[in-house]
């Protein structure tokens, strides 16, 4: 397999591309893999149209999600890949300005990605700059990231205006994640894309990472080349903290690629597939990570703001003192109320996290007794 | 093809003072927090005054009444 990570990370003299690539990229069908899927092409397309040789490229590394660490292994393996695709994006865009937007905690990605940028000949190089990403879930956000480039705040803005409208500097702006663009420097270069995605197991797997999968690669093949799990999963996460728990009898033949999964009312979002133990409380996960997300608002929008800190509490009064009915109410109508409610997708994100976690554990929600109770009863 | 309203909340601005809800209750709900949610759909023509004086009444101006384009 010659996929991202299959490929040697030399330096090669760039593709003459121009608009053209667009089209190639539109027939290999390449989603976005920071998260929300979204075509590459009809992007590129946007900043295309608006671009007068003054757009920005800001190529994305924040990578905020906890579990997630493709695109730092990305970064730190692949950096030539990554500048490839952007400067690709740079030519097809007719843009002046690059940015490098890694995550402030990414060391090792940043440093490998500085070093092959100082490689790289002088009229390429003096038109990127660097900048460290905020160690927070919202950064990587598009309009976040934008906000924060420009202003120094990393939390997302009301949109429209989006970024290919008016982003860094007011000017037409793609943000997009660094493994989107080295699969648009393979597209470039070999005239076709890999078809691969960079996932990273985690929990409970026996060697937890990332790897580089195909496209007909099930998770249950996945969960082989890690090893195997560690001991029988209650359920696996597709996607990450804005993913879908899964059964894992239905999880094991899934197919890692956007459009099985989608047929399956799922997606890759960030690549994270992650593994609960049976051993581990579902309901104390769930209570943790809504905490976590809970944390990550930017608390800029009340629903967003007020909304996940309540679930969060539901969640973990049910899991110090056992299930009740009222809360049990409470989080149905909440994931209901919140959704849809803030500037951003956070919320969004954060109660189908929960919606799913209701559903694929609703047994355990009505069951759940206070672990302490049930030790010492 | 003709012309809607539709009412839309700047989500950042609003601080959830509810007057909105109190004036026009038949399209705006609070929350358990306090903060507006919105009926879906556009604005029913009788009830377009009343939007109108939640847009001008917002504590915050965070309320927006807008004219859309009705599909199809």
């Amino acid at each position: 397999m010659t996929g991202l990570l299959g490929t040697p990370d030399a330096m090669t003299p760039l593709p003459r591309v121009g608009s053209e690539i667009i089209d190639a990229i539109e027939r290999s069908r390449l989603v976005g893999r920071g998260g929300a899927g979204f075509p590459v092409a009809t992007k590129w397309r946007a900043v295309a149209q608006r671009s007068h040789g003054n757009a920005v490229i800001v190529v994305n590394g924040a990578e905020g999600e906890p579990q997630s660490k493709k695109d730092r292994v990305l970064m730190s393996e692949r950096p030539h890949l990554v500048l490839d695709g952007a400067f690709i994006a740079a030519r097809a865009l007719r843009a002046r300005h690059l940015i490098l937007y890694i995550g402030e905690r990414h060391d090792a990605a940043r440093s490998a990605m500085l070093r092959a940028l100082s490689a790289r000949p002088e009229p390429e190089r003096g038109r990127v700059t660097a900048s460290s990403a905020p160690a927070r879930y919202v950064a990587g956000a598009e309009a976040a990231a934008v906000h924060f480039l420009n202003e120094g705040i990393a939390t997302p803005t009301n949109v429209p205006p989006y970024p290919f409208e008016r982003g860094v500097g007011g000017a037409p702006t793609l943000v997009q994640n660094v493994e989107t663009l080295a699969h648009v420097a393979l597209l470039a270069r070999t005239g076709h894309t890999p078809q691969t995605a960079l996932v990273t197991l985690a929990g409970a797997v026996k060697r937890p990472g990332v790897l580089e999968v195909e496209p007909h690669t099930t998770i249950g093949d996945a969960v082989q080349r890690g090893g195997g799990a560690t001991e029988a999963p209650r359920a696996i996460l597709v996607g990450g903290y804005f993913g879908s728990w899964v059964e894992p009898e239905q999880a094991w033949n899934l197919e890692l690629n956007p459009d099985s999964l989608r047929r399956n009312g799922l997606g890759l979002g960030c690549g994270v597939i992650g593994l609960l133990p049976a051993s581990r409380c579902p309901v104390c996960e769930t209570a943790g990570i809504m905490r976590y997300l809970a944390g990550e608002s930017s608390a800029q929008c009340g629903p967003c703001f007020f909304g996940l800190r309540a679930l969060a509490d539901a969640c973990t009064r049910v899991a110090e003192r056992g299930s009740n009915p009222e809360d049990l109410k409470r989080l149905q109508r909440w994931a209901i109320d919140v959704r849809g409610r803030g500037a951003c997708r956070h919320p969004d994100g954060a109660v189908m996290f929960l919606s799913s976690s209701l559903q694929v554990f609703g047994q355990e929600f009505a069951s759940h007794r206070s672990h302490h109770v049930s030790r010492t009863a | 093809m003709s012309k809607q309203f539709a009412l839309s909340v700047d989500r950042i601005k609003c601080d959830g003072r509810g007057l909105c809800a109190e004036l026009l209750p038949e399209l705006i709900r609070l929350d358990d927090w306090g903060y507006p949610i919105l009926a879906p759909g556009p604005v029913p023509e009788h009830l377009i005054p009343l939007a109108q004086r939640a847009v001008e009444d917002c504590p915050v101006l965070a309320i927006a009444l807008r004219r859309t384009q009705l599909k199809k």
